[in-house]
C-alpha cells in the first residue's frame, strides 16, 4: 500500500514539475567503478564537455560508486535515488551484459530510463604479426576443426562482452558447440594483448581502442573489425567481419541512464543535453583521440537498442550455460 | 648518448617554476596520503585527477603532479607502518615487520630515516632503470606467460616462512585463510559468483585496503579498548631515539638496499605483480640471505631497508610496462594510464618516439620529485615521530576515525565499513591466538592472481599440468621455490636454539 502511495505521490510530484521547464541544479554523474575505468572516463569527459559548452550550470560532480561490476550503483539508483532529477549514470555494453545475465540481483533494465549513447568502441579480433592466420574465416575454421588448437584471450571475464563477441562470430560461422571455444580471461585488454605478443594465446578479442597502440607499432594484425562498415583513420585498412561473410557487429557502446522515476521534462532535458555534447566538435575530437566510433542513439531509440542487446545476450548466455 | 640527450631535454621541460611547484605539491600531498591508513597511492592519484583537470593542466604538468603523488605515497606508507604498526598502504605491509619493533625499541627516528634513504635509493635507481632499460625490459614482460606467473607467485608463497619468525604452522594457516578470502567474488574464468551469498557488494571480492585497515588498524583499536577495560592501559613511554642513522647502520644496510632495488624493480616491471610483491620478495630474500642471528622481525634495520627499497623500486619499474606497453604494472599505474588516455596520449610501443617530450619530461620530474622527497622526509622525521608522543587514548580514536573516513571515502559504501569491522574483529581474534597478520594479507593480495594464472594455464593447455614446467624460466622459478621452501627447514635446526633464548620482544604483531 505504501508503495502505491509513494508511486502516486511521485506521479503527482512529476506532473507538478512538468508544468515548469526543467532547470538543472547541482548535477551529478555516477561512475559505477573506481577512477580509471571506462565508466569513470565517460562521466568525466562528458561532464567536462557539458561544462565547457555551458549546457549545465557549474561543474558536474563525478561520484565513483564501485562494486559488483556496476551492480552496486544500479541498486543505489533504483532503491534510493529513483526520484533524482539531476543524476545520470555512466553505462556501457557491460551494463547490458550483466543485466541480461542477472548479475545485478533483483534488478532489470526496465527500472531505469536510458538516455543515449555517446559513441561506441567496436570490437576487433586480432592475431600476432607472425601468425599464419590471415582472415577471420581462417581462424574460425581452425576452431571448427580442432577447438583445442586456438586459445582466445580477452580483457573481460568469461561471459563478458569480449567473450560474447567471439561466440557471436563463431555461431555465425557455423560452430555448433560454442562452449568448446577456449576463452582465457585476463585483467583488461592490455594484459590480453601482451599475452598474445608473448605467444601464450593465438588470438585476441577486444575493443579497437585497446588494440590501437599495438596496431600502430605493427606488433599485432587485426583480422576483422566487428563494425557495420570500415572504421575511419588508422583502422580503415582492416576488413569488417561482414565483408568476410560473417555478419556480426560487436559494439561496446558507452552511454548513460537516469533514475526510473525521472519525469519526462527532466528526462528530455538530459536526452537533449547529451545529444548536444554528441553533436559538438569537441566531442568529435575526444572520440577520435580515444578510438570511439560514432553511435548516435537517443531517447526511445536508445531504450529500444538496449532492450535488443539485453535480449540477444540473454539468449546467447543460455546457450553457453551461464544462464540456466 | 641519445638517451642522455633526451633526458636533458626532459629536464628542460620539467625545470620550470610551475612544474617544480606542482612536483613539490604532489610530493607533499603524496606523503600525507601514503601515511594515512586506508589511503594508498592509487587513491591518492585518483583523488587528484579532478584537481589536475580543474586546474586545466597540460599533459606534462598533470603527469608531473600525479607521479609526484605516486612516489610521495610510496614514501609516506612507511611512516604509519613504523610508528603505529598499521601499514599506510599495501606495499608498506612488510615494513611493519621490523619497523614497528624498532620503534618500540626506541629507534623510531632511525627506522624512519633509514627507510627514507632506502626509499630514495630504490626509487632513484629504478628511475635510471626506466631511462636506460625501458625498451629492452618490455621483452622481459613478454617472457612471462600464465605458467611463469603462477610459478612466480608459488615462489612468493614458498618463501613465506621468511615472514613469520616464530611459528611456521601458524603463518601457513594465516596464508591459507588469506587465500580463502581471495576466492570471494565472481570467478573471472567461469563467471560464477563464489561465496557472495547473493550480495552484490561481494561480487568484486574483498578490497585489499578494507582488509588491511580492518586487520591492522581496527584490531589495534580493539586491543586498546580491551586493555583499557581491564584497567592495565599501557602507560609505557615511547622513546624517539636519534633521528639520523649512524654511518655504521648505513653501511650495514647498503647491500640490502642494493639487492632489494634490483628485485623490486623486476617485480615492478612484470604486469600484475606490482609493488607489494616487490617488497615482499625483497624482504624474504634479504632475510634468507643475511639473517644469520635471527634478528629479522625483531627490529633489524635491514628488515626496514629491504622492503622500502623494494617497493619504491617497484614503483619505478611499474612505469615501464605502463609507458611502453600500455599495460599497468600496478593499481596506481592503472589509474595513471586512464589519466594518460584522458589527456589524449596513447601509451604503447610507439609512445617514446611519438611523444618524447611527455615521456622524458615525466622521467625528469621523477628524478626531481625523488630528491624533493628525500629532502622533505629526512628533516620531517622529527615531526613524524611526535605521533608516538601522543597518548594512546587520543591516538586510537583518531586511528578509528581515519580508518572509517578513509574507507568510506574510497567506495562511498557503508557495506565496506561493515566488512572492515568484520576484519577488525578477525584481526583481534588472530592476535589473541598469536597468528601473524601479514600472511593473511599476502594471501588476499597474491592469491587472486595466483589462481587466475593457474586457471589460465590450464585453459590454454587443456588441463595438461606438465605445461606448468614447460619453459626454462618456469623451471628456474620452481627451483628457487623448492629450495626456498626446503632450505630453511634444514638450516633452521641450527638456528633455532639460538632463537629460543633471544629477547621477548614479539615480532610481527605484538598483542
Amino acid at each position: 500500500m505504501r508503495k502505491v502511495l509513494g508511486f502516486a505521490a511521485a506521479l503527482l510530484l512529476a506532473s507538478n514539475i512538468a508544468a515548469f521547464a526543467f532547470e538543472p541544479g547541482n548535477t551529478e554523474c555516477i561512475a559505477p567503478a573506481n577512477p580509471g575505468g571506462g565508466w569513470d572516463f565517460t562521466c568525466r569527459q562528458v561532464g567536462k564537455a557539458l561544462q565547457d559548452l555551458s549546457i549545465i550550470p557549474g561543474t558536474m560532480q563525478v561520484t565513483n560508486l564501485a562494486g559488483g561490476g556496476g551492480g552496486v550503483a544500479y541498486a543505489e539508483v533504483v532503491n534510493k535515488r529513483n526520484e533524482d532529477l539531476n543524476l545520470i549514470v555512466a553505462a556501457s555494453s557491460a551494463t547490458a551484459t550483466r543485466l541480461a545475465q542477472g548479475a545485478y540481483p533483483g534488478n532489470d533494465m526496465t527500472q531505469v530510463r536510458w538516455i543515449g549513447a555517446v559513441g561506441a568502441d567496436y570490437g576487433v579480433i586480432a592475431v600476432a604479426k607472425d601468425s599464419p592466420v590471415q582472415t577471420l574465416p581462417e581462424l574460425l575454421d581452425m576452431i571448427k576443426k580442432d577447438p583445442t588448437s586456438v586459445s582466445v584471450a580477452g580483457g573481460s571475464a568469461v561471459g563478458g562482452w569480449d567473450h560474447l563477441k567471439v561466440l557471436l562470430a563463431a555461431k555465425k560461422a557455423g560452430v555448433e558447440d560454442v562452449r568448446s571455444i577456449k576463452y582465457v580471461a585476463f585483467d583488461g585488454g592490455g594484459e590480453a594483448v601482451t599475452q598474445l605478443l608473448a605467444g601464450s594465446v593465438q588470438a585476441f578479442t577486444g575493443d579497437a581502442s585497446e588494440a590501437k597502440g599495438f596496431v600502430d607499432s605493427g606488433d599485432i594484425r587485426v583480422i576483422s573489425v566487428l563494425a557495420p562498415e570500415r572504421l575511419e583513420g588508422d583502422f580503415s585498412s582492416f576488413p569488417t567481419a561482414k565483408e568476410q561473410g560473417i555478419d556480426v557487429i560487436g559494439a561496446n557502446w558507452r552511454g548513460f541512464y537516469a533514475p526510473g522515476n525521472m519525469p519526462d521534462d527532466a528526462y528530455n532535458y538530459w536526452v537533449e543535453s547529451i545529444g548536444k555534447v554528441y553533436d559538438s566538435k569537441e566531442w568529435k575530437d575526444i572520440m577520435a583521440a580515444n578510438g570511439l566510433a560514432p553511435l548516435n542513439l537517443r531517447g526511445t531509440e536508445f531504450q529500444a537498442f538496449v532492450k535488443d542487446s539485453v535480449d540477444s545476450i540473454t539468449e546467447l548466455s543460455k546457450q553457453i550455460g551461464i544462464l540456466k | 648518448m641519445e638517451t642522455l640527450q633526451s633526458l636533458a631535454d626532459g629536464f628542460a621541460v620539467a625545470l620550470t617554476f610551475e612544474n617544480l611547484l606542482l612536483a613539490l605539491l604532489g610530493c607533499f600531498l603524496g606523503t600525507i596520503i601514503g601515511a594515512l591508513p586506508g589511503l594508498g597511492p592509487s587513491n591518492g592519484v585518483a583523488i587528484l585527477i579532478p584537481l589536475a583537470f580543474s586546474l586545466g593542466l597540460q599533459p606534462t604538468p598533470a603527469l608531473i603532479l600525479l607521479t609526484s603523488v605516486y612516489y610521495g605515497a610510496m614514501y609516506g606508507g612507511r611512516i604509519s607502518s613504523i610508528l603505529l604498526n598499521i601499514p599506510g598502504d599495501e606495499p608498506a605491509l612488510m615494513t611493519t615487520l621490523d619497523g614497528y619493533p624498532m620503534a618500540r625499541a626506541g629507534k623510531a627516528g632511525e627506522a624512519l630515516a633509514i627507510s627514507g634513504i632506502a626509499s630514495f635509493v630504490g626509487a632513484f635507481f629504478a628511475t635510471w632503470g626506466l631511462v636506460l632499460l625501458a625498451p629492452q625490459l618490455v621483452k622481459v614482460a613478454l617472457l612471462f606467460g600464465p605458467a611463469e606467473y603462477f610459478a612466480l607467485f608459488a615462489l612468493a608463497f614458498a618463501t613465506l616462512g621468511g615472514v613469520a619468525s616464530r611459528n611456521q604452522a601458524k603463518a601457513a594457516m594465516a596464508a591459507a585463510l588469506g587465500l580463502g578470502i581471495a576466492t570471494i567474488g565472481v570467478d573471472g574464468q567461469t563467471g560464477v559468483p563464489r561465496f557472495t551469498f547473493g550480495e552484490v557488494h561481494l561480487y568484486d571480492g574483498i578490497d585489499f585496503l578494507v582488509a588491511i585497515v580492518g586487520l591492522f588498524a581496527l584490531s589495534e583499536v580493539f586491543i586498546f579498548l580491551e586493555h583499557r577495560a581491564s584497567g592495565d592501559a599501557s602507560t609505557q613511554k615511547m622513546e624517539i631515539g636519534r633521528i639520523t642513522p649512524p654511518l655504521s647502520m648505513l653501511r650495514e644496510t647498503a647491500p640490502a638496499m642494493a639487492r632489494s632495488t634490483i628485485i623490486g624493480f623486476i617485480a615492478g616491471v612484470l604486469p600484475g605483480a606490482g609493488a607489494s610483491l616487490g617488497s615482499f620478495v625483497s624482504y624474504s630474500f634479504e632475510k634468507r640471505l643475511s639473517d644469520k642471528k635471527g634478528t629479522f622481525g625483531k627490529g633489524d634495520p635491514r628488515g626496514v631497508a629491504a622492503p622500502e627499497a623494494g617497493n619504491n623500486a617497484a614503483a619505478g619499474g611499474a612505469l615501464v610496462p605502463m609507458l611502453a606497453l600500455g599495460v599497468p604494472g600496478s593499481g596506481t599505474t592503472a589509474v595513471l594510464l586512464a589519466m594518460l588516455l584522458a589527456l589524449n596520449i596513447t601509451p604503447g610501443p610507439l609512445l617514446f618516439q611519438q611523444q618524447p617530450d611527455v615521456v622524458w619530461g615525466l622521467i625528469a620530474a621523477l628524478f626531481i620529485g625523488n630528491f624533493m622527497l628525500l629532502a622533505m622526509n629526512l628533516p620531517l622525521v622529527s615531526l613524524f615521530v611526535r605521533v608516538l608522543l601522543v597518548p594512546t587514548r587520543y591516538l586510537m580514536p583518531a586511528v578509528a576515525m581515519i580508518s572509517f573516513v578513509g574507507i568510506y571515502g574510497i567506495s562511498g559504501s557503508t557495506f565496506d565499513l561493515m566488512v572492515m569491522i568484520v576484519f577488525g574483529v578477525l584481526g583481534w581474534v588472530l592476535r589473541k591466538l598469536d597468528v601473524p597478520l601479514v600472511p593473511v594479507i599476502l594471501g588476499v593480495l597474491l592469491g587472486d592472481q595466483m589462481e587466475k594464472n593457474l586457471r589460465r594455464t590450464m585453459t590454454i593447455h587443456d588441463g595438461d599440468w606438465t605445461k606448468l614446467f614447460d619453459s626454462w624460466l618456469a623451471i628456474g622459478l620452481w627451483t628457487f621455490a623448492v629450495v626456498g621452501f626446503i632450505l630453511p627447514l634444514i638450516a633452521g635446526r641450527y638456528f633455532r636454539p639460538k632463537l629460543a633464548d633471544s629477547n621477548k620482544v614479539e615480532g610481527a604483531d605484538p598483542d
